[in-house]
């Protein structure tokens, strides 16, 4: 059920190649994360429609096999 | 996502002023994220209806397709999709979460 870190990193990375992502383990149990990342593409958007562009990159992921990952986007 | 399903979240998220989609109760929140915005109405001293995800997949799965969102919690503010667990947090520290409610005559401001 996990997802390794640098396998979210990854796949945020290539949807967003601009993104700076910030990933921090919160339960070391890598299952609960939290992303911190920044990109110039949230410019303009709402927070929903950013969060939707994350879990947009993560494929299906979100909600599966991965169950938790707490988002803060922003622009700059 | 059956129409059935669609039309019954519809139909509860512009027939209630707040409706928060969570796993378990406000009483027994089954999930953190959930608790989390459980704490925050009640905090703001907001009344709200629920829905728990847990007592029906279709709904559960529904929800999701609704809002192309893939977790649960899930907030409406009279019938518009407000955001999850983290939004709902950013709104409250920044008081955007109260002031909303204040002007949609959902709270005394």
């Amino acid at each position: 059920m996990a997802m390794h870190a640098d396998d979210i990193i990854a796949m945020i990375k290539e949807a967003l190649p601009d993104a700076i992502v910030e990933l921090v383990d919160l339960a070391g149990d890598g299952d609960h994360y939290k992303a911190i990342i920044t990109s110039p593409s949230f410019a303009g958007l709402s927070r929903i429609a950013q969060h939707q562009k994350v879990y947009g990159a993560l494929k299906g992921k979100m909600g599966g096999e991965l169950h938790a990952l707490a988002l803060e986007t922003k622009a700059e | 996502m059956t129409d059935t399903v669609n039309d019954q979240i519809k139909n509860t998220v512009t027939s209630n002023d707040i409706v928060l989609y969570m796993k378990g109760t406000p009483t027994f929140p089954q999930c953190g994220f959930s608790s989390t915005v459980v704490q925050i109405f009640d905090y703001l001293g907001a009344k709200y209806a629920s829905v728990n995800v847990l007592d029906d997949s279709e709904v559960r799965q529904g929800i999701k397709d609704f809002n192309n969102w893939p977790t649960v919690p899930q907030v409406f503010v009279k019938g518009e999709f407000i955001g999850g667990c983290d939004i709902m947090r950013e709104m409250f520290e920044t008081g955007e979460l109260k002031t909303l409610l204040v002007e949609k005559n959902i709270l005394a401001s």
